[in-house]
């Protein structure tokens, strides 16, 4: 009872206008960034490696490699700084958390797009 | 201490701010307090007001309380508890109190039951260092020294093994996120002391004046038509 009050009360803040999307997947995701008063949106494409939590909780990470060096940035599912996500490509997959991408070069890290 | 109200623990979760950061908030679910009794100077010597909150079993109180009761017309309470203060003496016996009393971003002092530990060493109970587990030290995770020998007792306070937990704690200075008089609700940034389900008190702050109040307008409305069709 209690735990669905918790959960009721967080549902207003939940978004349902972002693609669904999965581990595996490319994904280009475009933050709201604040610099004083002016509102920018940066963009950062990469794989999802993994998703974590439920609910308000939710979080997803993204991978991507810049100028050789492996980045990763982690975001709330239903945060309201995340402006649009685009699925750039589906990726076939066997597992939920991809980890085992940090340790490979890029000709190993391929993903077979999921068709 | 001028304002207050009863209330339990339902649990923690987080909300996102204007910034889209996630902030932790703990949930209270305060029903509305009835006031039993008015303590005023003239009879008491001092101003206070007794709340009663969550019904219970007719079955469980008895005669004298039932009597007390009546001068209020409601039913049994679980919890009765004094809030001291001039700021609620135009309250009446019987008025019910909600969580109405607070606004977003008020300062408030959360007092509960921390959780109880049971009978635990000096390490966890008053944060003693551990010796160290190899080298032959043969010191693990004990008291230290008992003090001096001269004065051949041990010093009042040395701190030992015992009991944890279960005290009453306050946390001062927390903000109030949210205000929810329809579901009864308040969401208080952090984390407040106790079980879920434990009796918390919730006051405005002792303190309060040398912490700057949070914006209301920097949280994200919680509450909009959405969430109001899904609870009906």
């Amino acid at each position: 009872m209690s735990q669905e009050l918790i959960r009721e009360v967080t549902q207003a803040q939940l978004r349902d206008d972002l693609p669904e999307f999965n581990p595996g997947d490319n994904v280009r995701v475009s933050v709201k960034i604040k610099e004083g008063n002016r509102e920018r949106i940066q963009v950062f494409e990469g794989l999802v490696i993994k998703k974590q939590g439920s609910g308000i909780s939710e979080t997803f990470t993204v991978r991507k490699v810049s100028y050789g060096v492996g980045v990763e940035r982690t975001f709330p599912v239903n945060t309201p700084s995340i402006h649009q996500i685009d699925v750039v490509r589906r990726g076939k997959v066997r597992r939920a958390k991809l980890h085992y991408i940090r340790g490979r070069s890029a000709k190993q890290s391929r993903i077979k797009e999921r068709r | 201490m001028a304002k207050g109200i009863l209330g339990t623990k339902l649990g923690m979760t987080q909300v996102f701010n204007e910034d889209g950061h996630l902030v932790p908030v703990t949930i209270v679910r305060c029903e509305p307090n009835v006031v039993l009794q008015k303590k005023t100077i003239e009879r008491d010597g001092y101003e206070a007001l007794q709340l009663g909150f969550k019904d219970k079993r007719v079955t469980l109180a008895n005669k004298p309380e039932l009597g007390h009761l009546a001068k209020a017309n409601t039913n049994p309470k679980r919890y009765v508890k004094e809030i001291a203060g001039k700021e609620m003496s135009n309250f009446e016996v019987g008025q019910e109190i909600g969580v109405n009393i607070f606004e977003d971003g008020e300062v408030v002092d959360v007092t509960g039951t921390s959780k109880g530990k049971g009978f635990q060493g000096v390490v966890k109970r008053h944060n003693q260092a551990t010796g160290p587990m190899s080298h032959g030290s043969r010191y693990h995770r004990g008291p230290g020294s008992m003090g001096p020998i001269d004065p051949n007792h041990v010093r009042k306070g040395k701190k030992l093994p015992g009991h944890m937990g279960a005290e009453t704690v306050t946390i001062q200075n927390l903000n109030i996120v949210k205000v929810d008089p329809e579901r009864n609700l308040l969401m208080i940034k952090g984390n407040v002391p106790g079980p879920k389900r434990g009796l918390v008190v919730v006051r405005n702050a002792v303190k309060g004046s040398s912490v700057a109040p949070l914006d209301p307008q920097q949280y994200v409305k919680t509450q909009s038509a959405e969430s109001e069709e899904s609870t009906e």
